[in-house]
């Protein structure tokens, strides 16, 4: 069954990804307007990007160097998924409520070379705008795919998991490459 | 260009890292990685930099008493990028000469190379915990190898997996 909230925009072309330390990684994202169509656009480009980038589960505006307040996820298969909404991208999301907290070590395509252990909720509901319609959705999630919507939305608060890690000692050189 | 690899121990008190990072700045030291820790009372630092002539580090850090240094010129090193699994072993138990010898001589016999360890020891009770890059395949048999030895020394151990998800 497709979820109601899935990506079902144009094709998008792949953007060139950005890394640490660019400056829009650590800058608050805008705001977007989700009717508006270069936001719409630029959804589909992150679904595109995500799409092409191995291992890639979740891909923010900031990381292809656009400071808005827009994500793409799809954790569809992951071993660590539970719930899963397939592939969607929303707008202007906001944590509402948080549980189940968890440590996990995580890493992100903007610091390839780091992993970092992260405490997330395993259990989050989040209220966001879908691109084009506009409409306002509720999303539950829990395991994998709350993690990925905590990371992306970081990302649009222009936080990375290296403002999050869990002490001196919780950074690692990342050893598996995708 | 060399770099330099630098060790600082000193009784731990505010201000000794801001102390040390501070004259070797003074110097135009470039700290690259760095590990630093409370051991025992003891705040230790290993530190790899580059920038300055031995003889001019040696110099920035000679002023501050409180503290033995040794700066070492050192050929520069590229970080590997290790090709196997990730693996963190535990080990925990009552103390004992030769723990840390015999773990990771068994860790090395199974071809993991450990790129981080740390040990504590509190009260009577030890604990390791390392991060060990593992060739393919060889967990299982390391984690039996692992069960023999801890049996033998009579203390746990776990070998599982550092998993790390990319997003």
């Amino acid at each position: 069954m497709t979820s109601p909230i899935a990506w079902d925009g144009p094709e998008g072309k792949v953007l060139p990804v950005v890394t640490a330390p660019a400056t829009v990684l650590s800058t608050v994202g805008d705001e977007v307007d989700p009717a508006d169509p270069a936001i719409v656009q630029l959804a589909a480009d992150l679904v595109a990007t995500m799409r092409v980038s191995p291992g890639c589960v979740g891909l923010a505006a900031p990381q292809v160097g656009i400071g808005a307040q827009i994500f793409a996820v799809d954790v569809t298969g992951h071993p660590k998924a539970a719930t899963t909404h397939g592939a969607f991208v929303l707008c202007n999301a906001k944590i509402i409520e948080a549980s189940r907290w968890k440590a996990g070590r995580e890493g992100c395509m903007s610091v390839p070379d780091l992993t970092g252990d992260v405490k997330r909720a395993g259990r989050i509901v989040v209220a966001a705008t879908l691109p084009g319609r506009g409409e306002e959705v509720t999303i539950t999630t829990d395991a994998f795919e709350a993690r990925a919507l905590q990371h992306e939305i970081d990302h649009c608060a222009g936080k990375l998991f290296l403002d999050r890690v869990a002490g001196a000692h919780a950074i690692y050189q990342r050893k598996v490459y995708l | 260009m060399h770099e330099l690899a630098i060790t600082v121990i000193g009784p731990d008190r505010t201000g000794i890292v801001a102390d040390v990072a501070e004259a070797l700045a003074g110097v135009g030291a470039n700290l690259t990685d760095s590990t630093m820790t409370r051991l025992r009372g003891h705040f230790t630092m290993t530190l790899i930099c580059n920038g300055p002539s031995l003889a001019e580090a040696e110099a920035a850090l000679a002023p501050l008493a409180d503290v033995v240094s040794e700066v070492r010129s050192v050929a520069p090193e590229a970080d590997k990028k290790d090709s196997g699994d990730p693996y963190v072993v535990s080990v925990h138990g009552a103390d004992r000469l030769g723990i840390v010898s015999a773990v990771t001589r068994v860790v090395a016999a199974g071809g993991g190379n450990i790129t981080d360890l740390s040990t504590r020891l509190t009260g009577t009770l030890y604990v390791l915990i390392a991060e060990v890059d593992l060739p393919v395949g060889a967990a299982d048999e390391l984690a039996e190898q692992l069960a023999v030895a801890a049996a033998e020394l009579g203390v746990e151990v776990t070998l599982r997996r550092a998993e790390s998800e990319m997003l």
